[in-house]
């Protein structure tokens, strides 16, 4: 890609505890780059650095080495600088339900635009939109965020982060603890927050199989350092590598080299059920699954 | 920042303080507070000390994580230090000049509160620190046994507070993601007067709340699923047992209070 990178982190490092008995060395020397446009899966195995790394991409957490630049800015060189790259690069906590405090809805995804300084209409535009893309219905608006189930908590949090209309929107494990209908949904509306805004992405997940569907791009992270980067493919074919780092291939793609293993010439780089019917399917001869 | 919290913060280990049974260590604190409040000179203050000063090597706990633990009260200490030095009435007068007179006897006494501030919350830090709070709380039970002769409910109470201490590490963690997600949201915390910061603290409040209702009312039903109906035929996983480096240990305190209290009676 030829374009500047909207986020861009250098020899990124970070070490908890520095100097006492509990030091660790949570993150190092990351390098990352974030295109606009972009949607990047972050995945790796518990304690790899993958949340310490994203709360220093809008500057809630301070590098003790490296730096992070957001449109070409050094996020640390201005408290002015800071505060508007929170609203650039919105972040989206795991498990977000837990954070609305409002008494409505509404009010909850206002704070964020309140907080950028829009009054009025502008705020009023943004929380309608925004709920929009995160699939919260308008009769939802005048509710208690109390009131309301775990995944519609967590669709009203996303809507939260999305009414400051982030240039970049991270979302930690978005995913975490719901059902396949729910996961499904949620999806969707990250995606079509993506390909209508033109927003990067950057999700990090657990599940190679959501990482592997909606990415352009996957990263993975390892001991605090950026292990592998790229399409799913390039990633998803370096199965034992991964496998050392404690993850998984997906499921399908596991079927697949299964089949090559027992003979059968069908193509393993397919990471959707939808993507490995249709390779089985071609190998039958046929031409497509519809 | 709010994980600098080192209240109730134990140091697992396993030297002979450690070990002492947490019922020797409560009783030994007593001791340990009564003899300092007792002590009033050069003498037994210097006993109280020696004695805490070996119990501390004993322990293994460096000396920076006593003083890490004095650090909060720095300004109480220091009030406290000028006002006796300022208020105190004596005959050597050192220094004297408009309103103020500062004697011998008010740096005496000054010096005296200041150790005894000091040592009374290292000493009670030491036992917190070699003191598994669940341990803590355990011999505190065993200690005020005898009260539920007279209906005080001493199961519940220690149940409540071991609970409250369980719990203090997880809302601090969770205090710190709620702060964080609202920061991302562009909240801010550190500007503005006295009623914006107060407002600010909303976002945080409420949700913490939530979230420890949510989280009581989950512990009830997970202590409710495993049968757990208060004191009645509890039975306990560690038994309490004292040994002979208890009752040593004991006999130590004993011999502490009562050489300062005879030092006291002699005036010295």
């Amino acid at each position: 890609m030829s374009q500047t990178p909207i986020l861009k982190t250098e020899g990124l490092t970070h070490t908890y505890g520095a100097g006492t008995p509990f030091e660790t060395v949570a993150i190092h020397d990351v390098d990352l780059s974030v295109y606009p446009g972009e949607f990047i899966g972050l995945v790796g195995h518990t304690g790899s650095g993958k949340s310490t790394l994203i709360q220093h991409l809008n500057g809630l957490v301070k590098p003790t080495g490296g730096r992070v630049l957001v449109g070409g800015e050094d996020l640390q060189s201005s408290k002015e600088t800071l505060r508007n790259a929170r609203f650039r690069v919105g972040l989206v906590f795991q498990y977000p339900e837990y954070q609305l405090f409002e008494e409505t809805v509404y009010k909850d995804i206002a704070f964020g635009p309140k907080n950028m300084g829009l009054v009025g209409e502008d705020v009023d535009r943004r929380v309608h939109e925004a709920a929009g893309f995160a699939g919260v219905p308008e009769e939802m608006l005048d509710k208690s965020p109390f009131d309301l189930s775990g995944g519609e908590k967590r669709r009203v949090a996303i809507a939260g982060v999305i009414a400051m209309r982030p240039e970049v929107l991270i979302l930690d494990e978005p995913l975490a603890g719901l059902d396949p209908k729910g996961c499904e949904d949620i999806l969707a509306h990250i995606q079509e927050y993506h390909t209508s805004t033109g927003a990067a992405v950057i999700m990090v997940t657990h599940s190679m199989e959501a990482a592997a569907r909606v990415s352009d791009r996957i990263v993975v992270m390892h001991k605090g350092t950026v292990a592998m980067e790229g399409t799913s493919k390039e990633v998803f074919s370096r199965g034992e590598a991964l496998r050392a780092m404690g993850l998984e291939i997906p499921a399908v793609t596991k079927v697949l080299l299964r089949l090559r293993e027992l003979g059968v010439d069908v193509d393993p780089a397919a990471f959707t059920v939808e993507d490995a019917a249709k390779a089985i399917v071609r190998l039958k001869g046929g031409h497509n699954l519809c | 920042m709010l994980k600098d919290i080192t209240l109730g913060q134990y140091f697992p280990g396993n030297t002979p303080v450690h070990r002492l049974d947490p019922r020797t260590k409560i009783l030994l604190v007593i001791l340990f507070i009564a003899a300092l409040f007792t002590a009033k000179s050069y003498f037994s203050y210097g006993a109280v000390i020696v004695f805490l000063a070996l119990s501390v090597a004993i322990s293994k706990i460096h000396v920076k994580a006593l003083f890490k633990g004095l650090k909060p009260l720095f300004i109480i200490i220091l009030i406290t230090g000028i006002l006796n030095v300022l208020y105190t009435k004596g005959e050597t007068v050192l220094l004297s000049f408009w309103v103020i007179t500062i004697t011998l006897e008010g740096i005496r006494t000054a010096v005296f509160m200041i150790l005894r501030i000091m040592l009374l919350v290292s000493g009670t830090f030491l036992m917190t620190y070699t003191t598994s709070p669940i341990a803590l709380t355990d011999g505190l039970e065993r200690l005020l046994n005898p009260l539920k002769k007279i209906r005080v409910p001493v199961h519940e109470l220690s149940m409540m507070m071991s609970i409250a201490l369980r719990f203090i590490p997880t809302l601090i963690e969770e205090t710190d993601k709620i702060m964080s997600a609202q920061k991302a949201r562009g909240a801010d915390f550190e500007t503005g007067g006295l009623v914006k910061r107060a407002k600010a603290l909303l976002p945080i409040l409420v949700p913490l709340f939530v979230g420890a209702f949510r989280r009581a009312d989950e512990l009830a039903t997970a202590m409710e699923s495993r049968c757990y109906h208060g004191d009645k035929g509890r039975t306990r996983m560690k038994v309490l047992r004292m040994t002979g480096s208890d009752a040593f240990a004991l006999i130590l305190g004993v011999l502490l209070l009562a050489g300062v209290i005879v030092l006291a009676v002699f005036g010295l």
